[in-house]
């Protein structure tokens, strides 16, 4: 009942939705404010409905409630409770349903909103929030249904994907979703602006903090999904030029330029035009990540084209919505009024190359991924682009980005000083170069990417502390009049200086892996295998059962240079509901580097295949996005991002009691 | 959003996530690191986008021994490359050579960075001098009217 229930709370917010749709754009051009107010009303009551029907499919998901299809086909009554919560989402119908839900959440919260936006901007925001809902509910009612029943029940589930029982992949998902999702709420200020032919700062202060929350939240996500894929495919690599990977990816990079554009419009009223096409973009490559991922013809062509139902009416939307929103801008653009001059040698002139270099990043991600379904398509050829690709390319535009960053950075607003700026920055130039010398000295012969690397990296972390120190002292302050003048300093001039910090931290974490070392074995009980400073000794293999696996654990006993530091354990296991082998890599961390080991198969004689990795400072690759991430949102915090929301009272009256 | 590409993978490889095995490591370390470089370049087939480094399929363990056999055999490595290509087509390099199929993927970085700084600087350039847009006649006659007044105050 309770199924049948979330299925029409679904068909009720596709109702809902068409009405949260057309009255208040209605309204917005009638100028009425009766019909414009419905906007906030019906975006909450969507919510409602929709978050109603995702609680039904989740508690069908927790009661093991076999008669429906998708509960069937994920689930399993064996199965721990987080991963009967975290599979909900782990399939294709689930995951389009949290989409919609969070679509719906960003559009709730724009409606119940505190910050004061405009009447007009909020009813025409929420009108094209709408047209996404409907488009997505659509999809869902029509060719992913979760709530299809089974006649007659089944007495077991198929399990969840065992690669997917993980709780990095648990949370990986919504995570990315709101992200991904949340640049939604960008677009829909974009196309309202350009509705209603009308943007200024005002307009880039109400988009800043919902950009840079997605952005925060993408970049968790995507640092979330990369740590998955490092401990749980077994191999070690961190980022392997996926498509799905670039799918999210690409909305990233244009997200990023967006959060940058987007100040230069705020502060200096400039790059109107540009920061709505990227808006537009932004959201764009979103979609075009999920009909990536969720069409299936990454796979391949032809899978497409054999299943073609889903794909195509995600095909249509994202035909839809980029067209409609890049035609609507091709006509309301040029009506835009252009402010705020610069000169080329600014702090705009420079976020004006961080976005230049960001958007040709983001177009050489598009093409690779693109270009060999494309050509497949059209001559039939068949070429692969991969990590060889991707690194040749993606490289050499995003190495002279961080080598400007810092110099940006300092950069004064309208007109610049180059030179002046660079003097700023000597010591950290200083700093950074002597430190890749030491380093090159030290591990001469070794890589050279590494110390390269590592000294860019230090040099972005350096050139962020250092336009905290610049900004706070000068010679003479005493440090007590520093430490309160950086205090002082607004919340986004720290939450910049973290963010590229964090940048810099795993810049540096991406250049050691140059250092890492492998070594590849067959080993006996009792036997050690050597790779660099680090010594394995299998000390055992256990078999276990398990509620819906079987493993074998090999027990390792981890020596650096010669002294015991700890022992790790590395699985292989079994799952038995699908028959699936999968790999529990060994980690031991140590400091900021791992010593990582996988188990494969046993060998004829009885001994087994052991990998073995030493991972220097390879932790920095997430502290950094972690990093990152926490300085986009104390940059969320700064007290111009929450103009309009009422003051907390400092001090309360001497007779008012705390209400009950 | 690794979803479906690991349900792939886990569909296509069967056996364990370990790629090269101890067994195939060859005796000479140089020659090893060689092998190992080509074949992060080389596509396991039936995978999706896999290098045959790091996949298990039984087809990536036979194109690493090949590979190993042919370096063995003292090829150089642009001659295994050619050897796999001629083989296996031009789907098994995960990168592309540059010929007129893969002009436009070659080239869009180059062009979009070319051309994006070209209209970024040219927008700049052109930008309306702060001035601003001319009275029209009106607005010149009420200026005027104005700034008579003022002298005729002061």
């Amino acid at each position: 009942m309770l199924v049948e229930a979330g299925h029409f709370a679904l068909a009720l917010a596709l109702g809902l939705s068409l009405i949260q749709f057309l009255v208040p754009l209605w309204g917005a051009r009638a100028n009425d404010p009766v019909l414009m107010a419905v906007a906030p009303t019906t975006a909450v009551a969507v919510f409602a409905c929709i978050a109603f029907s995702f609680l039904a499919l989740t508690f069908a998901y927790l009661n093991s409630d076999f008669s429906v299809l998708n509960v069937v086909q994920n689930s399993h009554s064996a199965k721990p409770l987080i991963y009967k919560i975290s599979g909900v989402w782990g399939n294709h119908e689930g995951s389009m349903l949290l989409w919609v839900l969070i679509l719906a959440l960003f559009g709730a919260v724009v409606a119940i909103s505190r910050n004061s936006i405009p009447m007009r901007l909020q009813a025409n925001t929420l009108a094209v929030q709408a047209a996404v809902t409907i488009a997505f509910l659509l999809f869902i009612l029509t060719t992913s249904n979760p709530f299809t029943r089974v006649v007659p029940a089944a007495l077991e589930g198929q399990d969840l994907n065992p690669l997917l029982q993980d709780p990095g992949l648990a949370i990986h998902p919504p995570l990315l979703y709101i992200g991904y999702v949340g640049f939604s709420i960008s677009f829909a200020f974009a196309c309202a602006a350009l509705i209603d032919g009308r943007i200024d700062a005002v307009w880039a202060r109400i988009v800043r903090p919902w950009t840079l929350g997605a952005w925060a939240f993408l970049t968790l996500g995507i640092a979330m999904g990369s740590y998955w894929a490092y401990y749980e495919l077994g191999w070690g690599g961190w980022w392997f030029w996926d498509p799905v990977e670039n799918a999210s990816l690409m909305p990233w990079l244009a997200g990023t330029a967006l959060v940058h554009s987007t100040v230069v419009m705020e502060k200096r009223d400039a790059l109107k035009v540009w920061t709505i096409l990227l808006a537009i973009l932004t959201f764009s490559l979103s979609l075009l990540g999920t009909f990536l991922v969720r069409s299936g013809v990454l796979t391949s062509v032809h899978s497409f084209a054999v299943d073609p139902e889903r794909g195509t009416f995600i095909l249509g939307i994202l035909i839809l919505f980029v067209g409609g929103s890049l035609a609507l801008f091709a006509w309301r653009a040029p009506m835009l009024k252009q402010g705020g001059l610069f000169a080329p040698v600014s702090r705009e002139g420079a976020l004006v190359v961080n976005n230049l270099f960001l958007a040709t990043a983001c177009a050489t991600v598009f093409i690779g991924t693109l270009y060999p379904l494309a050509l497949e398509v059209l001559t039939g050829e068949k070429i692969s682009v991969g990590a060889p690709f991707f690194n040749f390319t993606f490289l050499p535009l995003i190495v002279p980005l961080l080598l400007l960053l810092p110099l940006g950075q300092t950069l004064a607003w309208k007109r610049g000083n180059f030179l002046g700026t660079a003097q700023r920055l000597y010591a950290v130039f200083g700093i950074s170069l002597l430190a890749t010398m030491v380093m090159f000295a030290f591990t001469y012969g070794g890589p050279v990417a590494a110390p390269l690397g590592i000294g860019l990296g230090l040099y972005l972390v350096l050139g962020s502390l250092n336009e905290i120190v610049s900004r706070a002292w000068s010679k003479g302050t005493p440090l007590a009049v520093a430490w309160r003048k950086a205090r002082g300093l607004p919340r986004s001039a720290w939450g910049t200086a973290i963010a590229h910090a964090g940048v810099g931290l795993t810049v540096i974490g991406i250049a050691a892996t140059a250092w890492g070392i492998e070594a590849i074995g067959s080993l006996k009980v009792g036997e050690r295998l050597k790779g660099g400073d680090y010594e394995v000794r299998l000390e055992r293999v256990i078999p276990r059962v398990e509620a819906n696996y079987r493993e074998e654990a090999a027990v390792l006993t981890v020596f650096g240079n010669g002294r015991e530091l700890g022992t790790l354990e590395t699985m292989k296991r079994l799952y038995v509901t699908r028959g699936m082998p999968t790999t529990e890599a060994g980690i031991l961390t140590i400091g900021l580097g791992q010593v990582y080991a996988s188990i494969g198969d046993a060998q004829p004689d009885g001994s087994i295949g052991v990998r073995l990795y030493h991972k220097p400072l390879v932790l920095l690759i997430w502290i950094g996005s972690l990093v990152m991430a926490i300085g986009g949102g104390i940059s969320l915090t700064d007290r111009r991002l929450r103009i309009g929301a009422p003051a907390p009272a400092k001090t309360m009256p001497p007779n008012a009691v705390p209400a009950e | 959003m690794r979803f479906v590409i690991v349900l792939i993978a886990a569909l296509l490889v069967s056996g364990s996530a370990f790629a090269v095995q101890p067994g195939e490591v060859l005796k000479d370390p140089a020659l090893e690191k060689r092998a190992r470089e080509i074949s992060a370049g080389l596509r396991c087939l039936v995978c999706q986008n896999q290098s045959i480094d790091d996949s298990d399929a039984q087809l990536a363990k036979d194109l690493r021994l090949l590979v190993r056999e042919r370096l063995v055999a003292g090829d150089t490595d642009d001659e295994v490359e050619r050897f796999l290509v001629q083989r296996y087509g031009e789907f098994v390099l995960l990168k592309p050579t540059f010929g007129t199929h893969t002009l436009l993927l070659w080239l869009t970085p180059a062009l979009v960075l070319a051309l994006g700084g070209i209209g970024a600087y040219t927008a700049m350039r052109k930008r309306p001098q702060p001035a601003g847009a001319a009275l029209d006649d009106e607005e010149q006659k009420a200026l005027d009217e104005l700034l008579s007044q003022d002298r005729s105050a002061s």
